[in-house]
């Protein structure tokens, strides 16, 4: 694609005769948007970005960076800053002159310097904090400072490895705020790297989940939350229900004993499937008016909605999340529309799962 | 309340010690430094020490314990470097360490044997055609054995302060577009010269005061300060003279500590 600027191809990356840490991964990142590799802890995501920044080698396969390959070329050569986790500021250095390190480097004259640092230190909300050593700087005034010291040096693409991971829950939202927006004004390509679900949701274009080494799914946040291509995906994002059951034909599921409409297709008749509801998409109603009968277990107050787990006679646990109270031990329906309904096949691979909602989609439903 | 008073008690030993054995012995050392040699209260000596004598036998003193330090310097810090990027880096810091727990004068006998006129460093020599040269008794076979001596002192805190570097720094650096040259003088160097100081501190001072080295293996061509304080106390038995260079040796390192201090820096 002409407005990709990293491409990975069947890239591949072994320590000695260990198991592949990546696994045949291919993906493109487009330019000026904002991407998060999401995944859980030792899935791949800081070696991508390693790979990315030139720290580390491919064992197999191309990285291209604007169509050319760059599996060879040193990281100090590349057109890529980091974010580290763990910052990396230098400590013997003042805010300054971390931030002027990269252009120190590249022999900018001292006046040019001064005005670049001043302006991507305003960038960041940092202005009269020149002359602090790092220890004096708080946690989110660091990651400030590691962001400015990224972005000073007008890189193609940022790549940033889990840094809001060290800051409190409303300082981590303030500061997702603040990077999206800050992504918005520079327009560089973001690679954000999470374990955090919500955090992706909130800020990325596109999105990456990973598991063991390979890419599960890609895709815009509604795109893998109301379509989960499979069980670890769904499990990942958000909360949801999943049951099995069997697809008897297109548009009509089989589970907990009982047939539904649905609206997905492309299946063979009888195929053994998952079933994916999202606990928002279920309501309270009646036994006779429900579509499923179940029995409340529990309940927890959440702040915006209650939380009601709750079984069907098969076992299943339901969880449904609802403005309205329930009883415990009482028997409820639980009542959904044809569309909550997400049908997922076992084993799919993310292109089959592509070519098989294309072929049954025709703009109504499910939008893709 | 008890705490406090059992904690004093744990003190005891420390306490004595340090008054037995540190602080009585420079009083001692300060009062003997007033008395000229026929015994009398004066300030003979300080004012001898000024003498052009005394003052080119401090001004070498420093000049071979600062080669001494530069030379040890420049073999140590490569040597910590590479340590660090070993995989067993600990075993070979073992390794390298052992050395300095073996006796000065049996490390200085055996280099007596090396570098005599029959030693393996001329039947060296003598192999590839140079032929038997005086080793011993030089300047180079001073600074040499100097430098094997001190070397283990030096790598120790520079290992160190290599070792507690964060990684992540290095490749901070290298994504900021810096070669490894320019890594190594802007973020490593300046990052470990705590470990660099305090490597040339344990070093320098002792060095100063070599002694036994300029007589076995200079054969007394230099003269060190701590040559002169041996001389003074136990050949022309002028205690105070002897004194005197010792204050000012103590002066000299009070001085140095001072100057190579190290501020703590923390992140
Ligand atoms: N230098 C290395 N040698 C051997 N194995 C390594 C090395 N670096 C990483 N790994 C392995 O690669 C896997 C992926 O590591 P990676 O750091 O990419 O995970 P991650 O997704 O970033 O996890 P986290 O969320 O915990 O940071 C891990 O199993 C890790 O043990
Ligand atoms: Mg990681």
């Amino acid at each position: 694609m002409a407005n990709a600027i990293i491409e990975f191809k069947s890239v591949t990356k072994q320590y000695d005769n260990d198991p592949p840490v990546l696994d045949d991964v291919s993906f493109e990142i487009e330019r000026g948007k904002f991407y998060t590799l999401l995944g859980p802890s030792g899935c791949g995501k800081t070696t991508i970005l390693r790979l990315i920044a030139g720290f580390t080698e491919a064992s197999d396969g191309e990285i291209y960076f604007n169509n050319k390959i760059t599996n060879h070329v040193p990281a100090n050569k590349r057109q890529v800053n980091t974010v580290f986790q763990d910052y990396a500021l230098f400590p013997h250095l003042n805010v300054f002159e971390n931030v002027a390190f990269g252009l120190r480097i590249k022999k900018m004259k001292n006046a040019e310097i001064e005005q670049k640092v001043k302006e991507a230190l305003s960038f960041v909300n940092l202005e009269g904090y020149e002359n602090r050593e790092i220890r004096e700087m708080s946690g989110g005034q660091r990651q400030r400072v590691a962001i400015a010291r990224a972005i000073v040096n007008e890189p193609e693409v940022i790549l940033l490895d889990e840094p809001l991971s060290a800051l409190d829950l409303k300082l981590r939202t303030e500061m997702q705020y603040e990077l999206r927006e800050l992504q918005r004004r520079l327009g560089i390509t973001f690679i954000f790297v999470t374990h955090d679900q919500e955090e992706a949701l909130a800020m990325s274009d596109e999105i990456f989940v990973i598991n063991k080494g390979k890419i599960q799914q890609s895709g815009t946040p509604t795109d893998i939350y109301d379509e989960p291509i499979n069980r670890f995906v769904a499990d990942f994002i958000g909360e949801s229900n999943i049951v099995t059951g069997k697809m008897v034909q297109d548009q009509l599921v089989e589970m907990v004993g009982k047939r539904f409409e649905c609206v997905d297709g492309g299946f063979q008749s009888n195929e053994p499937v998952e079933i994916v509801i999202r606990p928002e998409d279920l309501e309270i109603t009646t036994v006779e008016r429900g579509k499923l009968q179940v029995k409340v277990d529990s309940q927890l107050f959440r702040g915006v909605h209650y939380e009601i787990s709750s079984y069907d006679q098969d076992g299943n646990e339901w969880l449904v999340h609802s403005t309205k109270k329930a009883v415990v031990g009482e028997e409820i329906g639980l009542y959904f529309d044809p569309e909550a309904i997400h049908v997922m096949r076992f084993n799919e691979t993310e292109e089959e799962f592509d070519k098989r909602l294309e072929a049954y989609t025709d703009g109504s439903g499910h939008g893709k | 309340m008890e705490n406090k008073v059992t904690r004093q008690l744990y003190m005891v030993p420390y306490v004595l010690w340090i008054v037995l054995f540190v602080i009585a012995p420079i009083l001692l050392v300060l009062y003997y430094s007033f008395f000229n040699i026929e015994g009398q209260l004066s300030l003979d000596n300080y004012q001898k020490f000024f003498t052009p004598v005394y003052l080119k036998m401090t001004l070498s003193s420093f000049w071979y314990a600062f080669l001494i330090t530069a030379i040890t310097l420049l073999v140590a810090y490569p040597t910590a470097y590479l340590l660090t990027k070993t995989k067993h880096k600990h075993l070979w810091l073992l390794l390298i360490i052992v050395p300095s727990w073996i006796n000065l004068l049996l490390k200085a006998y055996a280099f007596l044997g090396i570098f005599g006129t029959f030693g393996a460093a001329n039947q060296f020599l003598e192999l590839i055609g140079i032929g038997t040269q005086q080793i011993l008794f030089t300047d180079f076979s001073f600074i040499f054995v100097s430098v094997y001596i001190f070397i283990p002192f030096m790598i120790l805190p520079i290992f160190n302060s290599l070792n507690q570097l964060n990684p992540t720094l290095l490749d901070a650096a290298n994504d900021l577009g810096a070669s490894k040259w320019m890594t190594f003088k802007r973020v490593i160097f300046p990052l470990t010269i705590d470990g660099v100081k305090s490597g040339c501190q344990v070093v320098f001072i002792p060095a100063l005061s070599l002694f036994m080295l300029t007589r076995l293996i200079a054969g007394n061509r230099v003269i060190t300060l701590g040559t002169a304080i041996e001389q003074h106390f136990l050949v022309t038995q002028d205690w105070g003279m002897g004194s005197t260079i010792a204050v000012f040796l103590i002066i000299f390192m009070f001085l140095i500590m001072f100057l190579t201090g190290t501020k703590k820096r923390g992140v």
